[in-house]
C-alpha cells in the first residue's frame, strides 16, 4: 500500500511553487524541489494547492433514501469535487436525531474512507419542530456532533430556537438554521417576484428568509450562542448579517454555488431541475451574495448537495422535489464566477471552501494551512482546466444538476485525503 | 408554430388571423352542414386532469366539427387519478398516435412539460394550466369584444377592458392581459390588493381598487370567478364584503356607458361576483362567449394542427 506521495510543482494558495512530500498521512516536507523517491507522484504543474475542501451542508440520503444517494456514492462525488470532509444533513429516514443514527452514519463514512463524514444532528425529534432531539447524547457519542440542524425545515418556534441555541452552548455546538418562515411559504414554488407572478407559480418571498435571519440573530446574541445561517439567498439577508457582524454578533453564514450563479428566470422553462429550496433569486441577489462572500459577510460556500431520483424531477414543477446536486461542480463555479475574475483571492478561496467551514463546525485536522506536520488534506485545482458538465458522468447517484451542458473554468485535478489520492483526473 | 402554450407563443398578426379564422368557422357553424373535413384522420386527445365541463366540451365540439377523431382522457376514472405521472400519460398518448393533445392540468407549466418534446411529439394546446394561462379563453374573449366593439374586424385599439376579481389565481386574467395588450387594448385590473400578483406594477396594466370609478370608463368588463376557499386563506374578510366591493349587480352595471359588454368565463357564482340580474341583463354576453369558444377552438385546431397549407372550404 502506498504510503508516500509527492506533489510536484503546485502553487501553494496561488503563491510559491513548491513540491510537497506526504508520508503516513502528513505533510513531511515542503521545498522548491524534492527528488527523493515517493510511492506515487502527482504532477501539479500549473495547479494551485488548497487545503482540502470542507462542506458544511451535504445530503447523503443514507439511511433511508439510498435510491437517491448513499454515503459511498456521495463520498465519491465529494472526493471528485476536492472535498475531504462533508457534513451529512439529518433529514434521513430515520432522522438523525439520536446517538445511534449519527454513530451509524459516521461509521459507514469511515468504512467508505473517501472523505470524513461528519453527521449533523437534528435539532428537534423527527425534524418536527416540537421537542428537542437528544442533542447531548449526539454530542457525546462517537460521532461527536457539534452542528445541529433541522435543515429542510425551519425551526420556526422562537422559544424552541432559543432553547436549542442555549442548550448546545454546553458542548460548543452551533445551530445551523434553514431560515424559512413556514406560514409565509405555504405551497411556495419559487422566488416571489415578477417571474413567479407571470408563471403562475406560488411565490417564496425573500422576507420569509430575512425575518427568520433577523429573529435568530437577535436570539443568538441575547443568549450568547453561535448561529449559522444555511444557504443565504437574498440581498436583504446579506444586509442583516452584515449589520450583525458589524455589531460583533456571533453569526456565520453560507451561500451555495447555485445561488452564486443562477436566477429565477430559469423557471420560465418550467423544468424542475431549477426547483430548489431556498429558491433561485434575482440577478441583484446573486450580485449581493458574490459581494458578501468576497467581503466576508458570508463566511463559507456550502453545497446543499441534494440528490433526487429521476422521477422526482421528471414531472410537473409543483410536484417535483426541491434540490440539486452540487459537490462536483462547486469549485468550478466558484472559480468561474469569482476567482478567474480576480474578485476573490486564492487565500479567500481557501477560507470559504475549507478553513472557515472547518472552524465553524470544529472539525479538528481539517481546514489547516498547508504546512509541514499537518494532516495531508489537499485539493489540487487546475485554473486552466475546463469542465463541460455532463450529468451522466457525475459520481453522485442522482443526476439532478442544473449545470448540465454548461462550461466552467477551473477544475479539481486531484484530491488528497489523509495522504491518499481519493480523486485524480485521468485515473 | 407548433404549440399553443401561452399567448406569448403568438404575435399580433397571428392572433388576428386566429380571430379572422374563427369568424369563418362561425359561419360554417351557422350553415346547414356544420362539419368540415379538415382534420379527417387526425387524432385529437382531450387530456383533462382537472374538472372542467365547458372547456372540454367546447374543444370536443370544435374537433368533431373539423372531423377529427377525439379521445377523451379525463381525470376521474383514468390512470391520472391513480397517480400516473405526466410522463407516463404523455408516452401513452404518443403510443396512441395523438396528433394533438389539448391539456387542462392543475399544475402551472404542465403544458410546457408535455411540449418539451422528450415524451411525445404531437401538438400541445394549453386548455388551462394551474394559475398560469388559458390562451383559448383569452382568444374567445378577444373575439367576443371585437365582434361587439370593433365590428368583428382588425385589432382592439382604443378598447378599454376591466378585468375584475381574483387576478392572482386566474389563468384567464394572465392570458387576457397579454392578448389584450398585444391587440392594442388597454387593461385595468380591479381587485383588492391581496388578490393581485406580487409586483403587478411590472405588467402593462393599470390597477384600481375602486370598481365604481372604473365602470364608466370601460367598454368591456370581464368578471372572474371567486373561489370559496380564498376566504379561509385570508384574502378577504367575507363573501358579503367581497361582493359589495367587487361584485357586479344591476345598480353597478347602470354605471357603465351604453354599449359596454359584461363578460364572465364561467362557471359563474351567481350572487357572489355577479348578480343574477347582471348576468341575465342585455349587456351580458356570457352565453355568446360559450358559442364563440367553439369557433375559436376550431380556428386554433385548424391553424395549429392542419396547418395553413389546406384551405378552408366554406
Amino acid at each position: 500500500m502506498s504510503n508516500s506521495l509527492l506533489i510536484k510543482g503546485g502553487s501553494i494558495l496561488g503563491g510559491d511553487v513548491r513540491d510537497l512530500l506526504i508520508r503516513d498521512g502528513h505533510i513531511v516536507e515542503i521545498a522548491p524541489s524534492i527528488t527523493s523517491g515517493a510511492d506515487e507522484v502527482v504532477d501539479a504543474n500549473g495547479c494551485v494547492l488548497l487545503p482540502g475542501f470542507v462542506d458544511l451542508h451535504t445530503h447523503l440520503r443514507e439511511p433511508g433514501r439510498e435510491n437517491s444517494e448513499t454515503i459511498a456514492t456521495g463520498s465519491l462525488a465529494a472526493a471528485r469535487g476536492g472535498y475531504v470532509a462533508v457534513s451529512a444533513m439529518a433529514n434521513t429516514l430515520p432522522v438523525a436525531d439520536t446517538a445511534a443514527i449519527v454513530e451509524q452514519v459516521a461509521a459507514i463514512g469511515k468504512r467508505v474512507g473517501l472523505v470524513d463524514v461528519f453527521p449533523i444532528g437534528a435539532v428537534t425529534k423527527g425534524l418536527e419542530g416540537h421537542e428537542l432531539a437528544d442533542l447531548g447524547s449526539m454530542a457525546h457519542s462517537e460521532a461527536k456532533v457539534r452542528v445541529f440542524s433541522d435543515d429542510g425545515n425551519c425551526i420556526s418556534d422562537p422559544l424552541l430556537m432559543r432553547r436549542a441555541l442555549e442548550y448546545v452552548k454546553q458542548f460548543d455546538g452551533v445551530i445551523a438554521q434553514h431560515a424559512q418562515d413556514p406560514r409565509l411559504t405555504e405551497g411556495s414554488q419559487m422566488n416571489e417576484g415578477v417571474i413567479a407572478s407571470t408563471l403562475g407559480l406560488k411565490g417564496w418571498p425573500a422576507v420569509a428568509e430575512e425575518s427568520i435571519i433577523a429573529r435568530d440573530i437577535l436570539l443568538a446574541n441575547m443568549v450568547g450562542s453561535r448561529l449559522h445561517i444555511c444557504h443565504v439567498t437574498t440581498r436583504g439577508g446579506v444586509e442583516i448579517i452584515r449589520w450583525a457582524k458589524s455589531q460583533g454578533m456571533k453569526v456565520t453564514a453560507e451561500v451555495t454555488p447555485h445561488h452564486l450563479l443562477l436566477t429565477d428566470e430559469l423557471a420560465e422553462s418550467y423544468d424542475p431541475i431549477y426547483k430548489v429550496n431556498p429558491p433561485l433569486r434575482t440577478q441583484s441577489d446573486v450580485e449581493a451574495l458574490r459581494e458578501a462572500l468576497v467581503d466576508g459577510t458570508i463566511d463559507i460556500v456550502g453545497t446543499d448537495h441534494a440528490p433526487h431520483p429521476v422521477e422526482s424531477k421528471e414531472c410537473e414543477w409543483q410536484t417535483a422535489a426541491f434540490g440539486m446536486v452540487g459537490l462536483e461542480t462547486a469549485f468550478p463555479i466558484l472559480y468561474s464566477t469569482l476567482i478567474a475574475t480576480r474578485r476573490m483571492s486564492w487565500q479567500r478561496a481557501a477560507q470559504v471552501m475549507s478553513i472557515a467551514p472547518a472552524a465553524i463546525a470544529g472539525y479538528a485536522f481539517h481546514g489547516q494551512e498547508l504546512a509541514v506536520g499537518v494532516p495531508a488534506h489537499i485539493a489540487i485545482v487546475n485554473p486552466a482546466g475546463k469542465m463541460v458538465v455532463d450529468r451522466a458522468q457525475l459520481a453522485s447517484k442522482s443526476k439532478n444538476t442544473p449545470f448540465h451542458g454548461m462550461e466552467f473554468q477551473g477544475t479539481v485535478l486531484a484530491t488528497v485525503f489523509n495522504g491518499h489520492l481519493t480523486h485524480k483526473v485521468g485515473i | 408554430m407548433k404549440h399553443l402554450l401561452s399567448i406569448n407563443d403568438i404575435d399580433k398578426d397571428f392572433a388576428i388571423t386566429i380571430l379572422d379564422t374563427a369568424a369563418e368557422m362561425a359561419r360554417v357553424s351557422e350553415g346547414p352542414v356544420k362539419k368540415l373535413p379538415t382534420l379527417r384522420g387526425k387524432t385529437v386527445v382531450n387530456l383533462f386532469a382537472e374538472d372542467s365541463t365547458r372547456t372540454r366540451i367546447s374543444f370536443e365540439a370544435a374537433a368533431k366539427r373539423l372531423s377529427a377523431d377525439v379521445i377523451n382522457f379525463t381525470a376521474k376514472g383514468s390512470s391520472i387519478s391513480k397517480g400516473e405521472s405526466l410522463k407516463d400519460t404523455a408516452q401513452t398518448l404518443q403510443a396512441l398516435g395523438a396528433d394533438a393533445v389539448i391539456i387542462r392540468h392543475p399544475a402551472s407549466g404542465a403544458a410546457h412539460r408535455l411540449a418539451q418534446g422528450r415524451w411525445m411529439n404531437g401538438t400541445v394546446i394549453n386548455a388551462g394550466d394551474g394559475t398560469h394561462e388559458h390562451p383559448s379563453q383569452a382568444l374567445l374573449d378577444a373575439y367576443t369584444i371585437r365582434k361587439h366593439l370593433k365590428d368583428g374586424k382588425g385589432d382592439l385599439s382604443d378598447v378599454r377592458v376591466a378585468i375584475v376579481g381574483d387576478i392572482l389565481h386566474s389563468r384567464v386574467a394572465r392570458s387576457n392581459v397579454l392578448l389584450l395588450n398585444k391587440l392594442g387594448a388597454t387593461v385595468v385590473l380591479v381587485a383588492p390588493p391581496t388578490l393581485l400578483p406580487y409586483q403587478v406594477e411590472s405588467w402593462k396594466v393599470t390597477v384600481s381598487h375602486d370598481f365604481n370609478a372604473v365602470l364608466p370608463t370601460v367598454d368591456a368588463v370581464i368578471m372572474l370567478r371567486i373561489q370559496q376557499e380564498r376566504m379561509s386563506d385570508l384574502y378577504f374578510p367575507s363573501e358579503r364584503e367581497y361582493s359589495s366591493l367587487f361584485g357586479i349587480d344591476a345598480e353597478r352595471l347602470a354605471l357603465t356607458k351604453p354599449g359596454t359588454i359584461l363578460m364572465h368565463p364561467g362557471p359563474m357564482n351567481r350572487g357572489l361576483e355577479i348578480s343574477a340580474e347582471a348576468a341575465d341583463s342585455p349587456q351580458s354576453v356570457v352565453v355568446e362567449q360559450v358559442a364563440n369558444g367553439v369557433s375559436i377552438r376550431m380556428a386554433i385546431l385548424y391553424l395549429f394542427i392542419a396547418g395553413s397549407q389546406e384551405s378552408i372550404n366554406v
